[in-house]
């Protein structure tokens, strides 16, 4: 069973933001989704993750029609965005129960969780303090604390390593990693092409609201074509990017 | 040399930058932020002052030959004590704004513009927003006056502006007072309790004594009362200056301007400079942590009684909210003595505290409202979790009509024991008019963050407005049913006309 399955997706606003498009995410994937900005990444997350009513097109969720059924398939998943939404007034330990609570966790069970997901990323000195005062690395941990509490099959993230330093985008890697080796799938978008060609099993790359390369990392070197051969994960996606190739003329198998 | 035609980093080049952003902030407040709609603004505001000087003029028609008689000098030093407290409080929120609310004092604190100019121009422009709001809101009533009366009247003009200006520079010295009494963590929510204390403490303190002498809520009988003139100051009083001043005395209007003028200049010498430092302290707050949660955090049942509990929490800690629903409880201290005094007295003036509950339980519901429903800091995360649109805002709404009912219920039950009919219409009142201010957030709710709450009403003037005008509607509804005439049902028809409008004006949710 396919994580998620878009078919034809669509948002227009002024201009197709999302154009029709299709993509396919594997159960146990980690699946990065790159593409130069406006590109439609964060307007197709948001669509999977609920937060906007595509105009056409279908969504499914591990067999979940996330259209038809979305609280179904709202439980299975959990979305971080690039600006981590938080509760100044909330301490960590406080937002992890109330996401608990939403999730419908068993109390025992999302405390016990919660403990772990603190000590994993750090947060114990400040379990206990409102979030307030709290840096943008430390908001961004907080906030995927509260995306794992629930334990989620799906976890979809936008942007979640901007801003963070060296120390917290290796941690908020590490429990990715650890999530996904434990048969989560993540899908990530990124701007740093470095995280994506180190973490990512498989790679999508979308440009005008339509996917124009997908595979692993040395699939899309040969997609490039062979002057590419042998470069960064980079060079590659700037490749892609310019080349302008018809939409999935490079799309893997 | 700057585009302002000021050097740069001058007094005067830092007052123009702070009047070009108030000017802008003003204009983007009355046009909700959408250009093009300043002709409709003038014209509002044009009819707002046509109406104010119509009520301005049944007020003190009767007034403008006034003389520095005693009673006149004891009622004129009360409303001037009236603006006073309430400029105070107004001045007292703005300099607790201004160490807390970081905005641009991260540029400019590490420019190397000397921090003493900058602050100066501050506290300057923090005494000039409250003293023009005074002088806004008695224009009319001096206008008025010098219409009836004669150009003396126009020395009230800057009495009222004098008066503003020793707000500001008392605010100042008390907020710098707490700051270092109590340190930065502490100020903050003190300063706005101190705050919302002094603007309804003047007219609640004359309010209850105007019930502990005469049983009525009437304020300014007291002030004309036997016991007052009898114990007041003679006439020639330096108490009375401020008095004379409005009424026209060219001495006592220089002195109260001059020594208004010298305590700014004073406090700015003495406190502009130490400004920066405690806006330095603000920034640094830790917030400790709070242990006593703790064992609470994870009874966590269901996801709606998660969404209330959290939605109390968050009411709870917000100082703000916690200033503004304390001086709705300062205020509802004059009803409760009324209650108090009618346990052994007659329970017919009772019929006073019903339009009061019911209006202010409309008004705080609808700032709860907002808070609850627009004021929703993680819009994503409540929107991602498995539970039905429709429940989120149930229990939301939940929230807010519980803790309503919570702060209402004592009055309304104490009320019960001496007078059931009136407790009837009182509770019917709340609930109706809890249930129309909340109805109208949620028809017209934008996401906003919580920290926006002061300028919730630049997102919707319909929604602004009809919560007002709901909340007083049903204050007469509750008290015109108690008091057993049929009018009520004509205010009532007017109330859900209100709202049928508002949910016909709705904005569609996308």
């Amino acid at each position: 069973m396919h994580a998620l399955e878009l078919r034809g997706l669509t948002k227009t606003y002024q201009r197709p933001a999302v154009d029709a498009l299709d993509l396919t995410v594997r159960a146990g994937e980690f699946y990065a989704l790159l593409g130069p900005n406006g590109a439609g990444k964060t307007t197709t997350l948001r669509m999977v993750a609920g937060l906007l009513r595509p105009d056409a097109g279908a969504i499914q969720m591990y067999g979940i029609d996330a259209l038809a059924d979305p609280v179904a398939a709202k439980r299975i998943m959990a979305w971080v965005s690039d600006e981590p939404m938080i509760y100044d007034k909330l301490s960590p330990y406080e937002y992890l129960a109330f996401v608990a609570g939403l999730w419908g966790v068993d109390a025992e069970l999302a405390k016990r969780r919660a403990d772990e997901l603190i000590g994993w990323l750090d947060l114990a000195p400040q379990a206990h303090q409102r979030c307030e005062g709290f840096s943008k690395g430390m908001r961004q941990k907080v906030a995927l604390a509260g995306a794992l509490v629930h334990d989620p099959k799906l976890i979809i993230l936008d942007e979640p390593l901007t801003g963070l330093d060296a120390g917290a985008a290796r941690q908020v890697k590490r429990v990715l990693r650890e999530r996904v080796d434990a048969g989560g799938t993540v899908i990530m978008t990124t701007h740093i092409l470095e995280v994506a060609e180190r973490m990512a099993d498989r790679i999508g790359v979308i440009a005008s609201g339509k996917l124009i390369a997908e595979g692993t990392l040395d699939e899309l070197r040969a997609q490039t074509g062979a002057q590419h051969t042998g470069s960064t994960l980079e060079d590659t996606f700037l490749a892609l990017v310019a080349d302008g190739r018809p939409p999935g003329s490079v799309v893997a198998a | 040399m700057s585009a302002s035609g000021f050097a740069s980093g001058s007094l005067p080049w830092f007052a123009a930058h702070e009047l070009r952003l108030a000017w802008r902030d003003f204009i983007s407040m009355m046009t909700a932020g959408r250009p093009g709609r300043g002709r409709l603004v003038a014209v509002a505001l044009i009819v707002l002052a046509v109406c104010m000087h119509l009520v301005a003029w049944s007020m003190v028609m009767n007034h403008g030959d006034a003389g520095p008689d005693l009673p006149t000098l004891v009622a004129v030093t009360g409303c001037l004590g009236l603006a006073m407290s309430l400029m105070l409080s107004q001045a007292m929120e703005s300099v607790t704004r201004g160490f807390y609310a970081r905005a641009d004092l991260d540029l400019i604190l590490s420019s190397p513009v000397a921090a003493r100019r900058v602050f100066t121009v501050r506290i300057a422009a923090m005494a000039f927003s409250t003293l023009l709001l005074a002088v806004l809101v008695a224009s009319p009533f001096i206008n008025v006056l010098t219409v009836l009366g004669g150009a003396r009247w126009l020395g009230a003009y800057v009495v009222v502006a004098a008066v503003g200006l020793v707000a500001a520079s008392l605010a100042v010295a008390l907020t710098v007072a707490l700051f270092r009494g109590i340190g930065p963590k502490r100020t903050r929510l003190v300063a706005q309790i101190v705050a919302a204390v002094i603007g309804a403490g003047f007219i609640i303190g004359l309010q209850v004594a105007a019930i502990l002498s005469s049983g009525t809520l009437s304020r300014l009988d007291i002030l004309q009362s036997e016991a007052v003139l009898t114990h007041a100051p003679a006439a020639d009083s330096l108490l009375w200056w401020p008095a004379r001043a409005v009424l026209g005395d060219g001495v006592a209007l220089a002195g109260v301007f001059v020594t208004s003028v010298l305590l700014l200049g004073v406090t700015v010498a003495v406190f502009a400079g130490k400004f920066a430092d405690h806006a330095v302290a603000a920034a640094g707050v830790d917030f400790e942590p709070s242990r006593r949660r703790r064992d609470m955090a994870f009874r966590v049942l269901s996801p709606k009684r998660a969404l209330r509990r959290k939605e109390w929490t968050l009411l709870w800690r917000d100082p703000w909210l916690m200033s503004q629903t304390l001086m709705q409880l300062l205020y509802l201290a004059p009803p409760a003595v009324l209650l108090w005094r009618s346990f052994e007295n007659d329970a017919g003036a009772l019929v006073l505290l019903v339009p009061i509950l019911v209006m202010a339980a409309g008004q705080l519901a609808g700032g709860l409202a907002w808070l609850a429903i627009s004021g929703e800091d993680a819009p994503d995360l409540v929107a991602t979790a498995p539970v039905p649109v429709g429940w989120i805002l149930r229990a939301k709404i939940e929230a807010v009509m519980i803790a309503i009912a919570a702060l209402f219920a004592p009055f309304v039950g104490v009320l019960a024991v001496l007078a059931p009919y009136y407790a009837l219409c009182a509770g019917l009142g709340i609930l109706i008019s809890t249930a129309s201010a909340t109805a109208i957030q949620l028809w017209f709710r934008v996401q906003a963050k919580r920290s926006h709450f002061r300028r919730r009403q630049t997102s919707s003037r319909i929604a602004t407005f009809a919560e007002a005008f709901s909340s007083i509607l049903w204050a007469a509804t509750a008290v015109l049913a108690a008091a057993g005439t049929a009018v009520a049902v004509v205010t009532a028809v007017l109330a859900l006309a209100i709202l049928a409008g508002c949910r016909v004006l709705r904005p569609s949710v996308s």
